[in-house]
């Protein structure tokens, strides 16, 4: 029976209310278990020999010393990890990253890995690994990276999306296009036009949780990998792929995570240790430190974007155009071209164009960071956006709302919206208290908006009633956010029970059909949608066991509050049977009681959100607080709208941390110089003000309760925002992120002279 | 790895001074356990002073106060008599990293760890501070500022342990204060720190005065010149800019991951001067 997605706008019983997670106490009394947590009898220690080089040619490694260690069980090099990947380039690009091939990449690259059977014997043998490096030249900044005279990363990278083919390669892998209508005709039209280009240095997504997982390869061909993952189905699929294992005998269990915004949706450590437990025939226990977490897993693309847009007197955009450049780390991928995407969706615009090129330098493989490569394009797309409505005279907001972009528009990357929440957004900031308060000295005020595509994808639950009416829900999407209480909320809404009655639970990945990974916004929009369909194919077998039990026909029973209800006068007086009258009976009936669900979760809505924020400057330091900030998003509908607050807040946390001081810092030698939270530095607690937020409602027309992805979007409008208000705090346009002091006080000294 | 936990300092330096190689004092360990989990470092024994009688105790003396090697910074802001006489160097203890390292690290770690940036080694050297140093051959005192000699290095021979930080006992109307650049609002560490300790005489004008930067140089500074921009002022603006010019040339930094050259010499004299200010109005209400 197919599954009706459509939005029915219906009152609500538990969605909307605000219980306490289920996961919550045991992750504060630290009783949870995270990926370090899990232990085998008979494990091994593993750990992880990284090049010291940014570009370096592997002339040989000699790992005879190393293994006449007393403890050690089993090193691996790439030669102990075949390529297995058939041409498959993103692939390789996988492997190729987890143990260094031909060359090491960036400094940080794996090159070995040791099984011990303690850390200090495993220390001891990384030392005594012999590498035979030749050092290449090597590159690092995206804009030097594109330079004719730049060393080239790998000569089999010739740009692709340009006519005609180039004939040398470089390390533009990439050129895509988007947009409508006549930029050049629209510029013409314009009387005032702004044109800048903008910087942003590469930042990591900074989860507390380092990588860590247990892999077992055991005698009889079956593996097992314990790991802290946004996706264990996709973990499963690399890792069998990369080690020639069939994906149904390779089992995968995902921990309790402790943060991974997008940065534990790929492999990096889980390959090697399960190839190592193949080799040492025992398992293996592999934790990356901070400092490897650093330099290896992780991290968004640094950027280089020119801006250019033109508009009327009257604050009407003519034409917008930008050019993105990218980095990816080592291996082509597709950050700019989603940067590309997104620059200008808040807007309708007649003339619209973006490029995007895909830089390959000799930084980390670029991962998957909320909202990925969004909050860049926005920074310098908001930044011109703002600047040009002060050139033009009219309050940022105001001139956005001209622009603004409604049900209809055809969206700046191709597809025409549906209903949309960013005319709302701005109303509401415009109404917003904060937008009015008064500023104090040194203070400034800015705002930005952000948008996120949102995905859906496939998605498979389980839904059981026990014997006593109590129901477990079992789900494939990892939880990062709380989805654990949301769904409880949903099954407990369908099946008209209480919210205590319902316990949800991550399922492995031999015990439930395939998941995408947590990412894209979907946990709560895909599996909610699921665990619907699941409710209500339960309700569809307890209606028949009701019929069973009172012994008339089916189609005389409908359920509505919870309940079966006969229908009609000849029954009417027979008392309702509830979810626990029916289950107290199943074994009687048929058998256990069970919903399944299947399916390709369509129609993500897209999601909107606008940011305020006041910032105070001291101008003789350069340095800088975030004195008030709010957020304002569409939820589509908030299901549990405490942790839907949490979403927005801590994307609003991580993006101002990008704002203001987060960056990869890298030495002349193409080495990163602050590996670790000292000199990384993430916002403190008392960096940050209350995080005020405020949650819109548009519904998503193809999602029974109207939800959409709440997830990413807030990080996308900070770092605009922020560079908004500095700029209006200090009187200059700040156009490279981070805004660290020594940037905004030689900002202000260039001012001066 | 052996650990040791002596009662006695001449049990301890003897330890010191007979290890064969990387033997290290353990205070509050909140840098040498971080060192310790590095892949590099590697250690024979580890003497623990904090059982050493009478090493966690602050005594005030008629010259002044003897603070015990194993004081951590948290105690020094609960001794009043300490904080009314030396408010800046209880200050800068008191900005080392957050409330939890801050119940363990000591001011005598935080001089022998000989980071160009720590904080409450500016403060010290400001209030003329000195070490009291046990060895193999006795006792010795040295001010504060001879014992680092660059970054991670010391001036103690082998077997000696510094036992106990001296302040003087302040004149009349004197009084210190620390100040320091960090990009975040804790756990992080000194782009710049700037300490002055002044007295005024009976007119109000700056009698004597002591200037010192951190970060800004291979060890900490003692600004001479900054301290004459100051003394025969009532801290006017002449002698406010005067003292940040002197603290800016003085400045010697690199450009390293926090902060750059220009960056540092400029922030030294912003620092100086408002640290200045609160030391002025501090040592007129004294
Ligand atoms: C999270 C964090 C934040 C920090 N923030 C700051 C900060 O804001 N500012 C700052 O300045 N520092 C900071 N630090 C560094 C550190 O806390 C300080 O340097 C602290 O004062 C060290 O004191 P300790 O007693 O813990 O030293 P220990 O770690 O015990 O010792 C440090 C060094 O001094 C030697 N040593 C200790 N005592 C003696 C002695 N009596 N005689 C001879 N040698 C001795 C030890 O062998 C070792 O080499 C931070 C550290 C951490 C972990």
């Amino acid at each position: 029976m197919s599954f009706d997605a459509t939005f029915q706008n219906k009152r609500f019983n538990s969605v909307g209310t605000r219980p306490l997670r289920p996961d919550g106490i045991d992750k504060v009394t630290g009783r949870a278990r995270y990926g370090a947590d899990f232990n085998m009898p008979g494990q091994l220690v593993a750990r992880v020999l990284r090049s010291p080089h940014a570009h370096a040619r592997i002339k040989g490694i000699d790992t005879s010393k190393a293994e006449a260690v007393k403890g050690v069980k089993a090193i691996v090099t790439a030669a102990d990890m075949p390529d297995l990947t058939d041409g498959d380039e993103a692939l390789f690009a996988i492997l190729d990253n987890c143990m260094a091939r031909e060359k090491a990449m960036y400094d940080g690259h794996a090159v070995a890995a040791v099984a011990a059977i303690d850390e200090s014997s495993a220390k001891a043998a990384l030392k005594l690994i012999k590498v035979d490096y030749e050092v290449l030249p090597h590159v690092v900044d995206v804009d030097a990276a594109m330079m004719a005279d730049a060393p080239v990363l790998n000569d089999t990278i010739f740009t692709q999306g340009v006519e005609p083919a180039p004939s040398k390669p470089s390390n533009v892998a990439n050129r895509s296009e988007f947009g409508h209508g006549d930029v050049d005709a629209g510029f013409a039209k314009a009387d005032i036009i702004v044109e800048r280009s903008y910087k942003t240095e590469q930042a990591h997504q900074g989860y507390i949780e380092p990588h860590a997982c247990v892999a077992s390869c055991n005698a009889d061909g079956t593996a097992d990998l314990w790991v802290c993952t946004q996706g264990h189905f996709v973990y499963r699929q690399n890792c069998a792929d990369l080690l020639g294992l069939e994906a149904s005998k390779l089992r995968v269990t995902s921990s309790e995570i402790g943060g991974g915004f997008g940065g534990k949706t790929h492999v990096w450590a889980e390959p090697v240790a399960l190839a190592l437990s193949r080799k040492a025939g025992r398992p293996v226990k592999l934790i990356m430190s901070r400092e490897e977490v650093f330099r290896a897993s992780g991290p968004t693309s640094a950027t280089s974007i020119d801006v250019k847009i033109g508009a009327t007197k009257d604050g009407k955009i003519t034409a917008a155009e930008a050019t993105l450049r990218y980095t990816s780390g080592p291996y082509p991928d597709m950050w700019a071209e989603l940067g590309a995407m997104t620059a200008f969706a808040p807007y309708d615009l007649e003339n619209v164009k973006t490029v995007g090129f895909e830089v390959v330098v000799n930084r980390p493989k670029v991962a998957a960071y909320r909202a990925p490569s969004a909050p860049m394009a926005a920074f310098a797309a908001e930044s011109a956006v703002d600047e040009l409505a002060k050139e033009i005279g009219m309050d940022p907001v105001d001139f956005r709302i001209a622009n603004v972009a409604k049900e209809g528009t055809r969206s700046s990357y191709g597809p025409v919206y549906g209903p949309i929440g960013i005319g709302p957004t701005l109303d509401a900031a415009k109404a917003h208290p904060h937008m009015s308060a008064p500023l104090g000295p040194n203070q400034g005020r800015g705002m930005a908006c952000g948008f996120w595509f949102n995905f859906g994808g496939q998605t498979c639950t389980d839904l059981n009633i026990s014997a006593d009416g109590t129901v477990t829900i079992a789900v494939g999407t990892v939880d990062v956010g709380g989805s654990r209480a949301s769904l409880s909320l949903i099954v407990a809404e369908e099946l008209g029970i209480e919210y205590s009655d319902v316990k949800a639970v991550i399922a492995d990945t031999s015990t439930l059909g395939y998941n995408d990974m947590t990412d894209g916004s979907r946990g709560t929009f895909s599996t909610s949608m699921a665990t619907i369909s699941a409710a209500r194919n339960a309700i569809e077998v307890m209606r028949q066991r009701a019929a069973i039990m009172w012994d008339i026909p089916l189609e005389h029973i409908y359920w509505e509050d919870g309940h079966a209800k006969a229908a009609g006068s000849k029954h009417g007086n027979r008392a309702p049977l509830s979810v626990k009258d029916i289950a107290a009976e199943a074994g009687n009936t048929g058998g256990p009681i069970a919903g399944h669900s299947e399916l390709v979760a369509d129609g993500a809505g897209v999601s909107f959100a606008t940011h305020i924020c006041d910032i105070e400057v001291d101008s003789e330091t350069g340095s800088s607080r975030v004195v008030r900030y709010t957020v304002i998003q569409d939820a589509g509908k908030a299901v549990h709208p405490a942790y839907v607050e949490g979403q927005y807040q801590g994307g609003a946390a991580q993006g101002i941390g990008w704002a203001l001081n987060e960056e990869y810092i890298y030495g002349d030698d193409g080495r990163l110089q602050n590996p670790g939270f000292l000199d990384y530095r993430i916002p403190v607690c008392s960096d940050l003000p209350m995080i005020d937020t405020q949650i819109l409602e548009i519904p998503n027309p193809n999602h029974p309760y109207g939800v959409r992805g709440v997830g990413e979007t807030s990080i996308v409008p900070p770092l605009a925002a922020i560079a908004n208000a500095v700029s209006n705090a200090v009187g200059l346009r700040m156009s490279h992120i981070p805004l660290s002091p020594p940037r905004i006080l030689a900002a202000l000294n260039a001012a001066k002279t | 790895m052996r650990y040791e936990r002596p009662q006695t300092i001449e049990d301890a330096t003897a330890l010191m001074a007979g290890a064969e190689a990387n033997a290290f004092v353990l205070a509050g360990g909140t840098d040498l356990l971080v060192r310790m989990q590095s892949d590099a470092f590697e250690a024979d024994l580890i003497v623990d002073i904090k059982a050493i009688s009478g090493f966690d105790a602050i005594t005030q003396t008629e010259d002044g106060f003897v603070i015990g090697a194993a004081v951590p910074s948290a105690a020094l802001s609960e001794d009043a008599a300490l904080v009314a006489a030396w408010p800046g160097v209880v200050e800068a203890a008191n900005l080392i990293g957050s409330t939890q390292i801050q119940g363990r690290c000591t001011i005598v770690g935080n001089l022998c760890n000989a980071s160009p940036a720590a904080d409450s080694v500016p403060a010290l050297v400001a209030a003329d501070a000195r070490a009291q140093i046990a060895g193999p051959a006795g006792t010795r005192e040295v001010a504060i500022a001879d014992v680092p000699t660059g970054p991670g290095k010391v001036s103690l021979s082998k077997g000696e342990i510094i036992e106990a930080v001296l302040l003087p006992k302040p004149e009349p109307r004197t009084a210190d204060a620390y100040l320091r650049f960090i990009p975040r609002t804790e756990m992080d560490i000194a782009v710049v720190g700037a300490a002055v300790n002044l007295s005024l005489g009976d007119d109000g004008t700056i009698s004597a005065a002591r200037v010192a930067l951190g970060a800004v140089a291979p060890k900490v500074l003692l600004v001479e010149e900054a301290a004459e921009a100051l003394i025969g002022s009532n801290l006017d603006e002449a002698a406010l800019e005067a003292l940040a010019v002197a603290c800016s040339n003085a400045s010697n930094p690199i450009d390293d991951k926090r902060g750059t050259v220009e960056y540092r010499k400029e922030v030294a004299g912003v620092l100086a001067r408002r640290a200045a200010q609160t030391a002025y109005a501090r040592a007129g209400e004294n």
